[in-house]
């Protein structure tokens, strides 16, 4: 289990430390900040292992969050963690920050107190922990007995992460399908390796203790609807639906109906939570198409011309579009013309950067550079970095549809067309690269 | 950076370097760098030709860039054309840039030592200077090739600046250390010795250190150098703090230069000359008539640079040895320091007290500070002191202190740190022998070592004991009585039971008179232990159990029981269950005398270099422990042993095992069947078997039968060797027996076996016709020097030889020294009337006298490292005669008498061997390795020996095996 949990600033000083077992002593401390913050090397693994000790960490901007540990953990359940806690801490204090720790340094510490016991992840829903852990200083004499059994009751009892008695007057649902979609693509236009991988995120607000059912294109419960009777239904959206490699749900979710029947239902927590998780690997829609084309003229010239062709529905429009292309690290001056955008070679990251705001569906752009360079003494070749891409476009590059979400709640008198519903598809590009 | 006036400061350079400081993180420092290098790149790519302030801008920029750890893959030309700019700042950079980022392009060191050449051929200075500090920090071979002859030439010039010639001097040693093989000094020598008559004290500084290291080299050239340094130590010593002004560092004059002048002196003997020793002597104690002076400073500068004047001349005296009087002043004076506040001079005090105390001259005056030196082991806070304080005590025991100095030893043990544990119980144990008169108090003091220490009791400490005990009768009932009473401690250390073990079952006996320490008792008391032990342990206890049986037979029942019970004769071990089931039956089926011969007393074991003195040389390193001590230790050791003159076989099997480190300890002897145990003693087993294919040398010698027939000349001069003499003798270097010659009328066959330094041969003569030999002779002669290095007896044959007969001769065979050349062989006879007259050689090579030596991979290779010196290693790289088959090359290597070990050599196609070859002298160590390569059919063969000559013999003897 994890043995304690250190928070770093860029210079590698410890901000928190909050040691849970006697087996990490205070050198650990020390042995990160040297093997991994101070590193001469950057250190790429997110787990590093020093002295038998194995030391997990995030990078948050500029801060460092590291757990510590002796023994032979669960990594996965670690990060998850790490993730976790970086989400609570946004979600009392917001960003991040070496101010911001300083700042909520009790907090910190309060939180660290509850979500870890000797080393065992306990209970880190964000709704649950704000009925107790306040930012108000001590509420105590405020808070009544029965509050506070009502506190426990519901900390402890089933349903951990929703209270009861919660009362909304409008009762309204928010739901965004948030896709990043990932690609490596051979100079010919091959793809190597594709996949979307995507996350489900609600924000609820609604009385009582409302059930929920959850329905998207899902394959294998469109298929199973097809042999169960309305057969030309399934014809007419079985091209539209998507298999799902793996997923992962919010606790809430009751996974023996989801096993049974594969059906997703849930008593939702208050406010904002992840529902859950997936990965699609099969019939991605690319967004955009990266065309490179490459001359070296010569030792001391080289001439690159990139065409994007966006790929969807020329009624869509892509966002926050920036295309990347790496120049050689002997480069000593560059000329671009792009007939949109703006592009602009950056020499501190040793690439060209070319931003375009918006682009519709189904149209093409290009960019043209002459890059200059320096003869050097060693005759290492360049090595061709991918050209990578960043954009964001209206729709979910997986496919997927949300099909329905119902919301039964039979003890107050609200019924599923009472409430308010939102939907939003966000696709954004995760590591989206083509070679040249 | 340079010291640079207010127009020359680099504002961008310093604005970049605050940039850099100022960034946050790794990832905004790549960034600010990458935009500088992109920058840099454009300017330098640029067409305006960039003027040198710019230049030596960048170029310094990219300087600062390399040394934060980036690659720097440019910039070189610009470097290379600051060189020839004429500002001194503009160079500097622009050499800075050169010595720090090498670059091996060719084209580039061209322009780079074009450079160097015009600056050193300059008039100016500081150029020349600049070139030279290049030129040795760079000190690459190809800038020893291209300079090496002008920096002499630069240095000894008479209107070279002083400054320049400190710096030619300095550069000159950087690359004589580097490449001495192209520094040639020749001509110059006498020119540089006599720049320690310069009148600049930093020429001198610098030349001295040029000149020492150069006669450290070759001495003889550079002798004249020792009356200069004298003369020039004498003036320093002697003149007045002030005289040097520049050269007075707190009150002392010049002291880096006479330390240097003093270390310099330590490379030649004492001088010749009267006048000049008379000097130096003066000079000496002027020096430690200064260390008494007050000091004239409170600053700890000038108690440094006095002391360390003062600690070089003592060196200086030490390495002389010959002035008893300065010898015993330096002993006092450093007999003060080891009292000293200050760590470091106690540590340097008791470190030189170490050497002096192996002169004869101040021995004795070391010797006064024992108590101070026994109150340092013990209060010192210092580790490396204490460790200091130890190795002194150890190098000035004597015969009249020994005891109190082991008893310190012994007490200090108990509290020593564990570093140094093991050298400690080393040297005590060492001491404890080398200076015992009473043998009772050296096993007491052993026994009570192995009691405080016993997990740093290596294996030899007590091999020793017991070699010591075996061979001394008076001490017997003494060490069976002591170990008796030290096993009774309820917890005793492993190696207790192993020497408790052991003296009991030799001589249990002595003390099983008193009720007390009655036979059954004393099996019990071993038995007791027996279970906390380790399995070597056990299988020494067994041993001692058949012995007992054979001492006490009343205790036989009852060691029966024990070996008979499951945990014995079924024990997992393969070794334990075998000594238990055959001891078992040996004791049951084996009448008392057959016991009594079988399990008699262990033979005394023969002379040797005490092992544990062996081990003690092999973890200081050589040089560690001076010659003399050795000669000490052989003498004492020997006295010690009664000097024993046995029989070397007679306890061959156990002195082998006392003497090198065997895997399982079995001194008694009694071990089962080793696999390699003496390979040359083999009759008729596998080699005979494998090497059945004598049959061609035979008949290679019958076809040259008529030509020999006719042409020997009949002559009574014994005739030249045979030419296939050579041959034939290669044909018995793996093997001892064998057809050596034959032809139509003759045959000789071979048998023979060696024993360490000895060998018994047996030739058999056979008459092939049916006519008799007359006045048949044989004569053994030596060709060489060999007279000196073998020694054959042979007892005369019978003169007659009948038809169809044969007649035997047995020859003894002694080695006195390594030898090479075989010993020839001569036979005459007359058949039918003709005289025949016939040489060989006799099949004696070095290698019969091999005695094989089994050692773990690691040993292996710390032995094979230890021979390293060039002319130890003899390697030839040969092609196969023979088959490449692994069976065959075993059996040739087994046959050559060495040990062939098994998983030492990481690459298992390869094969390792260890041997001793023994001499009546010495013994000679040898490593061998045989590299085949099975597709270009060649093999490797290296050998180490610790005897150059055999490395060679061996090598030339074996390249014609495979």
């Amino acid at each position: 289990m994890i043995g304690g949990l250190f928070i770093y600033n860029h210079k590698g000083e410890v901000l928190i430390s909050r040691v849970y077992r006697d087996d990490i002593g205070r050198n650990a401390v020390d042995a990160f900040r040297v093997n991994v913050i101070h590193a001469r090397q950057q250190v790429r693994s997110p787990v590093t292992n020093i002295a038998r000790t194995s030391f997990f960490h995030v990078k948050r901007s500029n801060i460092w969050l590291a757990a510590v540990t002796k023994q032979n953990v669960n990594a996965a359940m670690v990060f998850e963690f790490l993730y976790k806690m970086c989400d609570v801490m946004t979600a009392y204090f917001g960003k991040i920050s070496e101010e911001n720790i300083k700042n909520n340094f009790v907090l910190i510490y309060e939180l660290l107190d509850e979500i870890l016991d000797f080393g065992y992840p306990q209970n880190s829903e964000t709704g649950a922990l704000k009925t107790f852990i306040t930012q108000q200083g001590i509420k105590g004499q405020f808070q009544t007995k029965e509050e506070q059994s009502q506190i426990t009751s519901q900390v402890t009892g089933q349903i951990g992460w929703r209270r009861e008695g919660i009362k909304y007057r409008r009762n309204e649902l928010f739901l965004d399908v948030l896709e990043s979609v990932n690609l490596l693509m051979s100079p010919q236009g091959q793809v190597l390796s594709a996949h979307v991988s995507g996350r489900v995120v609600m924000k609820s607000y609604l009385s009582g203790m409302p059930e929920c059912k959850f329905g998207m294109n899902d394959k294998i419960v469109i298929d199973k609807q097809g042999k169960g009777g309305a057969t030309d239904d399934a014809a007419k959206s079985g091209k539209q639906s998507i298999a799902i490699d793996d997923c992962t749900f919010h606790q809430c979710v009751r996974l023996s109906k989801f096993d049974s029947e594969r059906s997703i239902s849930f008593i939702p927590p208050d406010g904002e939570y992840e529902l859950m998780r997936y990965r699609t690997t099969k019939d991605i829609i690319l967004p955009f198409r990266v065309i490179p084309l490459v001359r070296e003229v010569g030792r001391t010239k080289l001439e690159v011309k990139v065409v994007i062709k966006s790929n969807f529905k020329p009624s869509l429009l892509a966002q926050k579009i920036e295309v990347r292309i790496p120049t050689p690290l002997n480069t000593s001056g560059v000329q671009v013309i792009c007939m949109k955008g703006k592009a602009k070679y950056k020499a501190s990251e040793n690439a060209i950067v070319w931003k375009i705001k918006r682009m519709a569906g189904m149209k093409e752009s290009q960019i043209s550079a002459e890059i200059e360079l320096l003869p050097t003494n060693d005759k290492k070749k360049w090595a061709r970095p991918p050209i990578s891409m960043n954009f964001e476009v209206p729709f979910a590059p997986s496919g997927l549809k949300v099909r329905y979400l119902k919301v039964f709640e039979s003890k107050l008198n609200y019924s599923d067309h009472d409430v308010i519903k939102w939907v939003r598809y966000i696709g954004r590009s995760g590591i989206y690269e083509t070679r040249c | 950076m340079p010291a640079v006036s207010k127009g020359d400061g680099m504002r961008g350079l310093a604005v970049f370097i605050s940039d850099i400081r100022n960034c946050k993180s790794k990832e905004a420092e790549i960034k600010r760098i990458n935009k500088e290098l992109a920058n840099i790149r454009s300017k330098f790519k640029g067409d305006k030709a960039l003027d040198g302030y710019s230049k030596k801008k960048y170029v310094c920029k990219l300087l600062f860039i390399f040394l934060l750890g980036h690659d720097i893959d440019f910039g070189h030309m610009e470097a290379v054309n600051l060189l020839s700019s004429n500002k001194y700042t503009e160079k500097q950079i622009g050499y800075l840039f050169i010595s720090v980022l090498v670059n091996s392009n060719s084209e580039l060191i061209r322009l780079i030592n074009n450079a160097i050449k015009n600056d050193l051929s300059s008039r100016n200075p500081t150029f020349m200077c600049l070139a030279l500090h290049c030129i040795a920090n760079v000190g690459s071979r190809e800038m020893a090739e291209a300079f090496a002859s002008e920096i002499p030439r630069i240095l000894v010039a008479g209107d070279t600046m002083d400054s320049v010639k400190q710096s030619a001097a300095l550069c000159l040693l950087r690359l004589y250390k580097t490449s001495p093989d192209l520094v040639l000094m020749g001509e110059w020598t006498s020119r540089v010795v006599h720049l320690l008559n310069d009148q600049h004290m930093g020429v001198v500084t610098a030349a001295i250190s040029l000149i020492t290291c150069l006669s450290q080299k070759n001495p003889d050239e550079f002798k004249t150098c020792v009356s200069l340094a004298v003369s020039r130590l004498s003036r320093i010593v002697s003149s007045a703090s002030t005289d040097l002004q520049d050269y007075t560092y707190y009150f002392v004059p010049a002291p880096w230069l006479s330390c240097k002048l003093l270390r310099l002196l330590q490379c030649y003997p004492p001088p010749e000359d009267g006048a000049v020793k008379g000097r130096l002597v003066e000079c000496l104690e002027t020096i430690l008539n200064k260390a008494q002076e007050p000091p004239k400073s409170k600053k700890v500068q000038h108690s440094n640079a006095k002391n360390a004047i003062l600690f070089e001349a003592i060196a200086l005296i030490i390495h002389y040895d010959s002035e008893p009087n300065l010898l015993v002043r330096a002993c006092n004076q450093l007999g003060q320091f080891l009292q000293h506040r200050e760590t470091n001079l106690r540590y340097l005090a008791l470190e030189s007290m170490c050497t002096l105390a192996s002169s004869e001259f101040s021995h004795e005056a070391v010797k006064t500070h024992i108590e101070t030196v026994i109150n340092a082991l013990k209060t010192e806070r210092d580790v490396s002191v204490r460790q200091r304080a130890a190795d002194l005590l150890y190098a000035m025991c004597d015969r009249s202190n020994a005891k109190q100095i082991v008893a310190e030893m012994l007490s200090y043990l108990e509290t020593a740190d564990y570093s140094i544990r093991e050298e400690m119980v080393l040297k005590v144990a060492i001491l404890a022998e080398k200076y015992a008169v009473d043998y009772s108090w050296y096993v007491d003091t052993i026994l009570n070592l192995i009691r405080i220490a016993g997990d740093y009791v290596s294996e030899e400490v007590w091999y020793r004991v017991i070699q010591i005990v075996i061979n001394r009768d008076d001490v017997q009932g003494y060490a069976a009585k002591t170990v008796f009473e030290a096993l009774q401690a309820p917890a005793c250390h492993e190696n207790m039971v192993k020497v408790g073990g052991y003296i009991l079952g030799e001589f249990g006996n002595l003390i099983a008179g008193d009720p007390r320490s009655s036979p059954l008792v004393q099996f019990n008391l071993l038995h007791s232990k027996f279970h906390l032990c380790s399995v070597p342990t056990r299988a020494l206890l067994l041993s001692a159990y058949i012995k007992f049986i054979n001492l006490f037979p009343e205790t036989k029942a009852t060691i029966q029981e024990v070996l008979r019970c499951d945990s014995q004769i079924r024990n997992s071990d393969v070794e334990l269950q075998q000594r238990a089931v055959e001891y078992l039956k040996l004791s049951s089926i084996a009448s008392t005398d057959v016991l009594a011969t079988v399990l008699e007393e262990m033979p005394p074991f023969p002379e040797r270099e005490s092992s544990i003195l062996a081990k003690l040389k092999k973890k200081k390193g050589p040089g560690a422990v001076s010659v003399t001590e050795m000669e000490d230790g052989k003498r004492e050791g020997g006295e010690l042993n009664g000097g024993g003159d046995r029989g070397p076989d007679a306890s061959a099997m156990a002195a082998s095992n006392a003497s090198t480190p065997s895997p399982s300890a079995d001194l008694l002897g009694i071990r089962p069947a080793a696999p390699v145990s003496a390979a040359p003693a083999s009759v008729g087993s596998l080699l005979v078997d494998v090497f059945s294919e004598a049959g061609p040398a035979a008949s290679s010698a019958a076809v040259n039968d008529e030509g020999f027939l006719s042409s020997a000349p009949p002559s009574e001069d014994p005739a030249p060797p045979l030419s296939e003499a050579d041959e034939l003798l290669n044909k018995f270097v793996c093997k001892n027996n064998g057809v050596l010659f034959e032809n139509q009328l003759l045959q000789i066959g071979i048998k023979s076996e060696y024993r360490q330094n000895l060998g018994r041969m047996y030739l058999f003569y056979g008459n092939k016709t049916s006519v008799q030999f007359a006045s048949f002779t044989t004569t053994v002669s030596y060709p060489g020097e060999l007279q000196s290095q073998l020694n054959v007896q042979s007892k005369p044959v019978e003169p007659l030889v009948e038809g169809g007969a044969q007649i035997q001769q047995v020859l003894n065979i002694e080695c006195l020294t390594d030898f090479s050349e075989a010993p020839l062989l001569n036979i005459k006879f007359r058949y039918g009337g003709a005289l025949q007259n016939l040489t060989l050689k006799l099949p004696v090579t070095i290698n019969k006298f091999f005695q094989p030596t089994e050692m773990a991979s690691q040993d292996f290779f710390q032995r094979w490292k230890q021979l390293s010196q060039p002319q130890q290693e003899a390697q030839k790289i040969f092609k196969a005669n023979n088959s490449m088959d692994t069976e065959v090359l075993k059996a040739k290597l087994l046959g050559l008498g060495m040990a062939l070990l098994d998983n030492v050599d990481p690459n298992p196609e390869n094969y390792v061997c260890a041997g001793v070859i023994q001499t009546k002298g010495q013994q000679v160590g040898c490593l061998l390795r045989l590299e085949p390569n099975a597709q270009a059919q060649m093999y490797r063969l290296t050998l180490r020996c610790s005897k150059d000559s055999v490395s060679r013999r061996l090598c030339e003897l074996l390249a014609e095996q495979f």
